[in-house]
């Protein structure tokens, strides 16, 4: 089946402006969709053909990637968000509603080809949800009116960029500043005082500002610019991770909406530093909406001489690009993150050698977080001994947080670190008893009531910024549910451990939520947790398990209210599992079921 | 455990007895045998119920009602209950229906596949168990204490096992005795 | 020092040498020792991803594929709380895809079947997810029956590294991960696949099997009824004849 015309058109076109260049294999699928609407498999062969790789790589790539389709999914493609805060927010009933007007089952297209309705992970607007993508576009604050509108644009065939602008309002809630969403800086100011002071000496301040990444792993930036300004290689890169996956994490987002100028130049004082000349910004998908506003800062900033060549008339040439993700938590995952942009799967590799020596194209490659290349602004310009006095000793300067679920004002809040998770809770208002909070994300810890005096710092509480609070109605075992389902979502499917231990862990969690549980299976999760803690390739399988063992150990009576019995469950609904058998002999007789629970 | 006999308990769910026919294997070891254990429920007995019992052999996996209700009776009787041979263990030859839908599977068979006579129905009488979903291994029903893979076990590596469990060992199979064919 | 040119490790309290640059499982292996592993191969890079080989080296837990000797390196590897670990993972494979040993061609050439003896799996313990995936027989002479994929990726890196052909890729992401191959229709026919690849020697399990040579040799006679996999360090892949 050869590739009609208008689709080799508008394909040739994508790979002009791509410049066949299979590295950038992620926004040719991507801008190939946008304009076809799926990637068919001879549209998979012509991109092959013409980026000179194996089809097999590309067709791998394509079918990585939650937000590629190698099959039709519908002209309107709805997914919505389905974090845990979503979930408060009553998105599971608003999706049925949807789907029942339109007739359709979740997760399938419509007979028509019309639209196909679906869940995706935590889309970042955990403080204005329930949110969706609709064709992979952020709309927020859906409502039951929203879901009958909606319909009925769909079923009109309304083109999306005609549906009422409100939907896809997305608002900052910025509720707290400190010195860094509080900055006074004008563009430019900040990378002027870094070139002033040299590449060298602005490396001594970033070390002496005690700056630690804020991507949660708290490595001092300092120490990961040094080693790559130190390595060998025909050139080095500065990447900054916006791929924002981690649920109940929306900080970056705001940090490009409001001061992208601010990330750019953190980007262009870092590119001068360890002597780059290309920048690259890793956008998730789910921030589609963004690119082009991204875009024109980054003209504005070409424009005024603060980006391309002999920036602010030194001899120091620096441009960045914008790169979109396609829906995938692990591509936040530093080496996965190069792969992506490398136009492969991101599946994490091998290390050592760490990016810092090997990054992307195998050259030397600082990998930094929003926030931190944000901060680095700070440093240029006011010093490292002054950042080093906000904050704590070994957490220097301040913190965004990302604040949702139950409090008066979900939104951004900024803390010099050290701040206690109570204070947070106190300024983002709680009405009655708080039972919960979940820091980082479900990668990070379940924090009980009696440890709501701990401080968010690398030495107490590190956190990337996500923090969660669930009140006392609230069922902690489905929140554990929830974190299990998205990372079997996501996990890469690489290492063994992970790719099927998430599985069963998620599974497992199913079994226990439909009362066929069992303390036998309360065991199993506990030796999942110690194997893949230890055995896991990469961050995300080490810590897939934590949801599950802090819950377990913190609100065990929301499991054992669960279980069926004492004894060991079946692993299916026996009952259940005569149905065919039933529907096809039409018996109903005493003997056609089975008791799910032995008759003792 | 030596000062009577084990009481042992055998029976085929889903299976071909030829975990049983390995265990007749074991030839004259049968007799030294004997002298350890006395059967309850087993083909070579006329038992029809399993009785309280020490230990309980399951040869084959979990295809319809009948077998969950025997396997459920052995589990209530026996102290120790043995997975006995690969469809016992993962669901064997049985489980390769797996994939299949049981609705096209009863159709092809009882209705449309050729050579049927006309008017053929899936038969729905309820003196018949019905067939579930999808064939399981009995572990997926029932708490299993041990495994002995094989298809069949041999005749040896069934004589190690039970040798193990009535000296109060953990069984122990090494190479050459575990086999998973 | 057992050789005192060369630096030593520790491997459970026997000391092996190594050249620099060389990975534990290289040293253990150019030493006779085995570690327990599915995706390394001694003629191909490393790729990390089973877990097998999960070894603890000074007292931390690593792939011993990925992580370079070190000398006064102290390494456990065959304790019981690995091998415990070890059992865990197999198992996991096990139920991940369809493994019916009493059926396959493989069986008793099998790595993932000898490695499961080893380590003593007496069953597969976890629930089967028993998925639906595909057999492709379009090919003259091989057959894939992708129900026993492990995705080691040995087949991938064969054909791009050996055979320069990129027959095979792994798509899909986490549990629905499976292998493709190189052509619009996915099929096998419609790729530049032939017998003598490479590749179609160096899958450890019963996938990638080549046709009319099927359960050639008897039982009793093939390469892991003979001695175990731990006996058999250094040993290549079955050829053609043993497969
Ligand atoms: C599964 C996983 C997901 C991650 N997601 C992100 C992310 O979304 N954003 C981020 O900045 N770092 C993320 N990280 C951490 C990055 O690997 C890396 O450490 C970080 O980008 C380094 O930047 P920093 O030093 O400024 O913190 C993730 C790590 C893992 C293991
Ligand atoms: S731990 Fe999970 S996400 Fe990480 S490499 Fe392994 S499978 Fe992929
Ligand atoms: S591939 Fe190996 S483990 Fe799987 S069925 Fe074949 S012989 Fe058994
Ligand atoms: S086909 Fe064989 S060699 Fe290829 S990934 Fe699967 S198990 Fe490995």
């Amino acid at each position: 089946m050869p590739a009609t015309m208008t689709t080799t058109s508008a394909l040739q076109s994508v790979l002009a402006r791509q410049g066949h260049d299979g590295t950038r294999l992620m926004q040719i699928l991507r801008e190939t969709q946008e304009a076809l609407g799926w990637l068919s498999p001879p549209v998979l062969t012509e991109i092959a053909r013409d980026i000179g790789w194996p089809r097999a790589r590309v067709e791998s790539t394509a079918g990585f990637y939650s937000f590629f389709h190698t099959r039709p999914l519908g002209r309107y493609r709805v997914l919505w968000s389905d974090n845990i805060t979503d979930r408060m927010l009553g998105n599971i009933d608003l999706m049925q509603a949807m789907c029942e007007k339109l007739w359709l089952e979740p997760g399938r297209v419509s007979e028509d080809g019309l639209v196909s309705v679906d869940t995706t992970s935590c889309t970042g607007m955990c403080d204005q949800g329930p949110a969706l993508l609709v064709n992979y576009r952020a709309v927020t604050r859906m409502t039951p009116r929203r879901v009958e509108a909606m319909v009925d644009l769909i079923r009109a065939e309304t083109p999306v960029a005609a549906w009422p602008a409100e939907w896809f309002a997305v608002e900052d809630n910025i509720r707290r500043k400190d010195i860094l969403l509080g900055n006074a800086l004008v563009p430019g100011e900040a990378l002027a005082a870094a070139l002033e002071r040299g590449a060298a000496a602005m490396l001594d301040e970033i070390k002496r500002s005690g700056l630690r990444g804020r991507g949660g792993a708290g490595f001092g930036t300092g120490l990961k610019w040094e080693a790559c300004r130190d390595a060998m290689g025909e050139a080095h890169y500065v990447i900054c991770n916006a791929d924002e996956g981690e649920p109940g994490t929306f900080k970056d987002r705001v940090l490009l909406t409001r001061y992208a100028d601010l990330v750019f130049e953190g980007m262009t004082i870092a590119g001068h530093v360890v002597g780059a000349k290309k920048g690259l910004l890793y956008l998730r998908g789910e921030y589609r909406y963004l690119l082009e506003p991204l875009e024109s800062v980054l003209a504005a900033r070409r424009a005024a001489g603060l980006l391309g060549g002999n920036i602010l008339g030194q001899p120091f040439d620096f441009d960045i690009e914008v790169h979109l993700g396609a829906g995938a938590y692990i591509c936040g995952e530093e080496s996965a993150l190069i792969e992506s942009l490398e136009g492969k799967p991101g599946r994490p590799r091998i290390r050592p050698p760490f990016p810092v020596t090997h990054g992307y194209l195998g050259q030397p490659t600082t990998v930094n977080n929003v926030e931190t290349l944000a901060a680095a602004c700070l440093v240029a310009k006011h010093g490292g001994e002054w950042y080093s006095k906000v904050g704590t000793t070994k957490s220097a300067g301040s913190k965004i947080l990302s604040v949702s679920g139950d409090v008066e004002r979900p939104g951004i809040y900024e803390y010099p670190f050290g701040v206690t998770v109570q204070q947070v809770l106190n300024d983002a208002g709680i009405e009655g008893c708080t039972q919960a909070v979940q820091v980082s994300g479900p990668s990070g810890v379940t924090l009980g009531q009696n440890e709501l005096e701990r401080r968010i710092a690398f030495e107490d509480i590190p956190t990337a910024g996500a923090l969660m609070v669930f009140d006392c109605t609230r069922d902690m075992f489905e929140v554990a549910r929830n974190f299990a389902h998205f990372f079997a979502h996501e996990s890469c499917g690489f290492c063994t451990p992970c790719r099927v231990g998430t599985t069963v862990v998620a599974r497992l969690m199913d079994k226990l939520a439909t009362g066929h549980g069992s303390p036998y299976d309360i065991d199993e999760m506990f030796k999942m947790h110690r194997l893949m803690q230890g055995a896991s390739h990469c961050g995300l399988g080490n810590s897939a398990c934590n949801p599950m063992f802090d819950t377990l150990n913190k609100f065990r009576p929301a499991y054992e209210r669960r279980l069926k019995s004492l004894d060991y469950e079946p692993a299916f609904d026996l009952d259940a599992a005569l149905s065919q058998a039933r529907q096809m002999t039409g018996r109903d007789d005493a003997a056609a079921h089975l008791a799910n629970v032995e008759e003792s | 455990m030596a000062d009577r006999k084990l009481r042992v308990a055998t029976t085929s769910l889903a299976g071909c007895f030829g975990c049983h026919m390995s265990f007749l294997d074991i030839d004259e070891r049968l007799l030294d045998l004997l002298e350890l254990v006395e059967f309850d429920r087993s083909p070579i007995t006329d038992i029809k119920h399993c009785g309280p019992c020490d230990l309980g052999l399951v040869e084959g996996g979990v295809c319809n009602a009948e077998n969950v209700h025997v396997l459920r009776e052995f589990r209530k009787n026996c102290k120790i209950l043995v997975a006995l041979g690969a469809c016992a263990v993962n669901g064997g030859l049985p489980a390769q229906r797996n994939h299949l839908d049981l609705r096209d599977i009863l159709a092809a068979v009882y209705e449309t596949e050729g050579g049927l006579a006309r008017g053929a129905r899936i038969p729905n009488d309820p003196e018949l168990p019905l067939p579930l979903n999808q064939v399981h291994p009995i572990h997926e029903v029932v708490k299993i204490d041990y495994f002995l893979p094989g298809c069949p076990p041999s005749a040896d590596a069934i004589w190690k096992f039970l040798t193990d469990l009535i000296a109060g060992r953990t069984p122990h199979l090494g190479h050459g005795l575990i086999h998973y064919d | 020092m057992t050789d005192n040119t060369l630096p030593t490790c520790l491997i459970d309290g026997e000391e092996v040498p190594f050249t620099p640059g060389q990975t534990l499982i290289q040293a253990a292996t150019a030493a006779g020792k085995y570690i327990p592993h599915l995706c390394w191969h001694p003629d191909f890079a490393a790729h990390g991803s089973c877990k097998i080989c999960t070894v603890k080296a000074d007292g931390r837990f690593g792939a011993a594929c990925t992580i370079e000797a070190r000398a006064g390196m102290t390494v456990e590897n065959r304790t019981t709380e690995l091998d415990d670990k070890r059992r865990t993972l197999l198992q996991l494979l096990f139920v991940e895809g369809n493994h019916f040993c009493p059926s396959c061609e493989k069986s008793g050439n099998c790595l993932l079947q000898a490695t499961a003896y080893e380590v003593g799996m007496m069953s597969p313990h976890f629930d089967h997810f028993y998925p639906d995936r595909p057999v492709d027989a379009s090919h003259p002479d091989v057959l894939l029956d992708f129900n026993r994929c492990i995705m080691c990726e040995l087949c991938v890196r064969a054909s791009r590294d050996v055979d320069g052909k990129n027959i095979f890729a792994l798509s899909g992401r986490g549990i629905k991960s499976h292998l493709i191959v190189n052509s619009e229709s996915g099929r096998i026919k419609d790729t530049d696949f032939s017998a003598g690849d490479r590749a179609a020697e160096v899958c450890p399990v019963g996938v990638i099997l080549k046709k009319r040579v099927g359960f050639a040799v008897p039982i009793g006679g093939r390469k892991y009824d003979v001695s175990p996999v731990s006996a058999q360090v250094g040993a290549q892949a079955p050829t053609r004849e043993e497969a």
